[in-house]
């Protein structure tokens, strides 16, 4: 790979700079027979059998380079688990970048093998792409935007309004390390075991709708954390979600950093956990399917859904002391506090 | 044990609220305890700890947001700062929020104002330094506790010759605010929790004058859900014993005369000054002013254009900021007024009084 040393405008022209940006770096990392056509749009085998599933989505992050991936990785990760979160097997992705004039061509390049990582870990084949380069000072570095094709197998359903009362609420692993390692990295905190959970989850999602138990709905807590995915939950399903904070699976690096910026877990956003709703009485076989996959290692059980009684809080926390506590949205940015 | 583990024991505060129940059962009357610091209010929030209760103990919050008690004026100097060419104002992330009579910093970085959060008033000096073309304000709010590392950046600031880093003094003091509180005829509150993070710097024997002068009892009180609920406890045993005096429940961290390097360095710099306060007016003694020595770094002398201070309609924050009304009993809450849109300064800071009670007691008041 032979990334140019600054992205000037003119390799978003068209012309001989973006062919060898295409040949020289897109090509040789996301390596596969239907992107190397270089056709004006990808032609896809038929579709296994099931219901297709597409999303789109598009990442901006600051630093472009984290402790646990880079924009690249984070872009096709969270694309793939938007997919699996609905229970598609995630196929056909589409990357596409905005840069801005004069960023470092390493750093496109680091990103673009960060993004090949990401599609070999969740067996995906990136088969589409296109690059636009916007004068210095129009963009921050990179932004990427993604397209996601995959099919639900036939019988498998997922969807909140199936959660009933007395269902658990799994968790995959700790909360906050990505949201955490983002906000110390741009305050300069130097944290020591700080790493972004940042992961494909299509093959935890196998394993865990292969072990029999009944899953209702996944979803990952990505922006606004474990509390804004309870509140879409609870409003879809109408009933209540009850968290017991003693069971949250915080990591003391995550917890204070959370301390230090006057932020909370519940709320930082993660890029590798997935929430599961499985029937209750089929706690112990989700989980034990969840701990016997790498990414899910760390699965527990952090709550239970109950009948909400009217104008009580959808989302409650029993609180480490014994206290009950509502959660409530975040209002716009999380903001730190003074002391 | 950790230390957040020895301080939040299910068991031991079960014990301590169990304590509470005699004692507050015994009397005859309902016990008021205020705390004057957001970060008890966040943490008596955090906890759930008011659902907790006995019934008969009311915890309420006093003027101890700093963001809350920052007046309109401050705020639309600020912004007028904002808007002058090649000047950038730094601040806390959640002065962004808070309305002043025109908008708020927010709204005003969205239409070009040059305004960056900041997380220490070093990360403002070190913009300076890599700016050295520009004025950097950095808006000095906050009580006791922030003072210092303020003044240390003032102090930095000289040693090195940086001249663009300048201030807006806004900082407050407690002693002198709470005195204007229990000299309110309408206020009822029967002892406070008296803010350990202020008390760590000034040490507690600043607060001596309420029992002494006022015969209204204090505790010096940590953060942690049982520091909160033996400082209420000692309260209540003393209101009981119909004693006054000032304890100091948070030993582990608050001496008698507080840290004297920090003092020092506050008095370096800054000299005790008239304040204007949210919901109390000026208060003579009650800020932080420069001294006549620093005026260079004194942004308040930077003369700009400013609207005449509007406070918005209906808001009774500063009501509640004297302790006077609970949140719901303003016009605004919740019905226009909320942490998403904030009309009042307590709705915006997660520490200020109305914000806390929305997302953490809203509930209570609706559903039991």
């Amino acid at each position: 790979m032979k990334p140019p040393q600054r992205v000037l405008l003119a390799h978003g022209g068209g012309g001989r700079l973006t062919r060898q940006l295409v040949e020289e770096v897109f090509l040789p990392a996301l390596d596969n027979p239907i992107l190397a056509t270089l056709t004006d749009a990808a032609v896809l085998p038929e579709l296994p059998a099931g219901r297709p599933a597409l999303t789109t989505d598009a990442f901006v992050v600051d630093p472009p380079i984290f402790a646990g991936g880079d924009l690249g990785y984070l872009s096709i990760c969270g694309t793939v688990n938007d997919l699996a979160m609905v229970g598609a097997r995630p196929l056909w992705l589409t990357w596409a970048l905005i840069l801005e004039e004069g960023v470092d061509g390493g750093l496109v390049a680091a990103c673009t093998e960060g993004a090949a990582r990401a599609a070999a870990e969740a067996g995906v084949t990136v088969v589409a792409g296109d690059t636009k380069v916007v004068p210095r000072g129009k963009g921050d570095r990179l932004f990427a935007v993604t397209a996601g094709l995959g099919v639900v197998p036939p019988g498998r359903i997922l969807k909140d309004d199936r959660i009933r009362p007395d269902d658990v609420v799994i968790v995959s692993g700790p909360i906050g390390d990505h949201g955490a390692t983002v906000m110390a990295h741009r305050h300069g905190l130097d944290a020591p075991g700080l790493v972004s959970d940042c992961r494909p989850l299509s093959g935890l999602v196998e394993a865990l709708c292969d072990s029999g138990a009944a899953v209702r709905a996944l979803h990952d807590p990505t922006r606004g954390g474990v509390v804004t995915v309870c509140h879409e939950v609870a409003g879809r399903c109408g009933l209540r979600v009850r968290l017991v904070e003693a069971a949250l699976p915080v990591r003391p690096a995550v917890a204070a950093v959370c301390d230090l910026l006057g932020l909370e877990a519940l709320s930082l956003a993660c890029e590798g956990r997935l929430l599961a709703w499985i029937d209750g009485s089929h706690a112990e076989l989700a989980l034990a399917a969840m701990r016997a996959h790498p990414d899910g290692a760390g699965a527990v059980v952090i709550g239970r859904m109950e009948q909400l009684p009217a104008g009580e809080p959808p989302v409650l926390l029993e609180t480490a002391v014994g206290g009950e506590r509502p959660l409530d949205l975040l209002s716009g940015h999380e903001l730190p506090r003074i002391c | 044990m950790s230390d957040s583990a020895q301080y939040s024991d299910p068991r031991a505060l079960a014990g301590l609220i169990g304590q509470l129940r005699e004692v507050a059962g015994g009397l005859d009357h309902r016990l008021t305890f205020m705390e004057v610091c957001g970060t008890h209010t966040h943490s008596v929030a955090k906890a759930g700890l008011r659902r907790m209760m006995p019934p008969s103990v009311r915890l309420i919050s006093g003027p101890g947001c700093p963001v809350c008690v920052t007046p309109v004026d401050y705020l639309d100097r600020a912004l007028a700062l904002a808007a002058l060419p090649d000047t950038v104002v730094c601040t806390f992330g959640d002065l962004m929020r808070v309305p002043s009579s025109t908008g708020s910093l927010e709204q005003a970085r969205a239409e070009g104002a040059r305004v960056e959060v900041v997380y220490s008033p070093r990360d403002a000096l070190e913009l300076a330094r890599r700016r050295p073309q520009s004025r950097v304000v950095f808006l000095a709010v906050g009580f006791e506790t922030t003072a210092p590392t303020i003044a240390a950046a003032v102090a930095e600031a000289e040693a090195d010759g940086v001249t663009n880093f300048l201030l807006l003094p806004g900082n407050k003091t407690m002693p002198q605010v709470m005195r204007v509180l229990v000299d309110d005829p309408q206020l009822e509150v029967h002892g406070f929790l008296l803010p350990g993070h202020v008390s760590v710097i000034t040490g507690w024997r600043m607060f001596g004058f309420l029992a002494e002068e006022f015969g209204i009892p204090g505790v010096v009180t940590g953060f942690m859900p049982t520091d909160v609920v033996q400082g209420v406890l000692a309260l209540a045993r003393q209101v009981a014993q119909g004693h006054a005096t000032i304890a100091n429940q948070y030993g582990r961290a608050v001496t008698t005369a507080g840290n004297l390097q920090a003092h020092r360095l506050v008095e370096r710099f800054f000299e005790p000054a008239d304040s204007a306060w949210r919901g109390f007016g000026v208060v003579p003694g009650s800020g932080l002013g420069l001294r006549a020595a620093w005026a260079h770094r004194d942004a308040s002398s930077i003369r700009v254009d400013l609207p005449a201070p509007r406070e918005p309609a209906g808001c009774r924050c500063g009501e509640v900021l004297r302790g006077v009304v609970d949140p719901p009993e303003c016009p605004l809450f919740a019905n226009g007024c909320d942490p998403e849109l904030p009309v009042g300064a307590c709705m915006v800071s997660s520490e200020g009084t109305c914000s806390a009670w929305y997302r953490h007691e809203r509930w209570l008041e609706a559903g039991t």
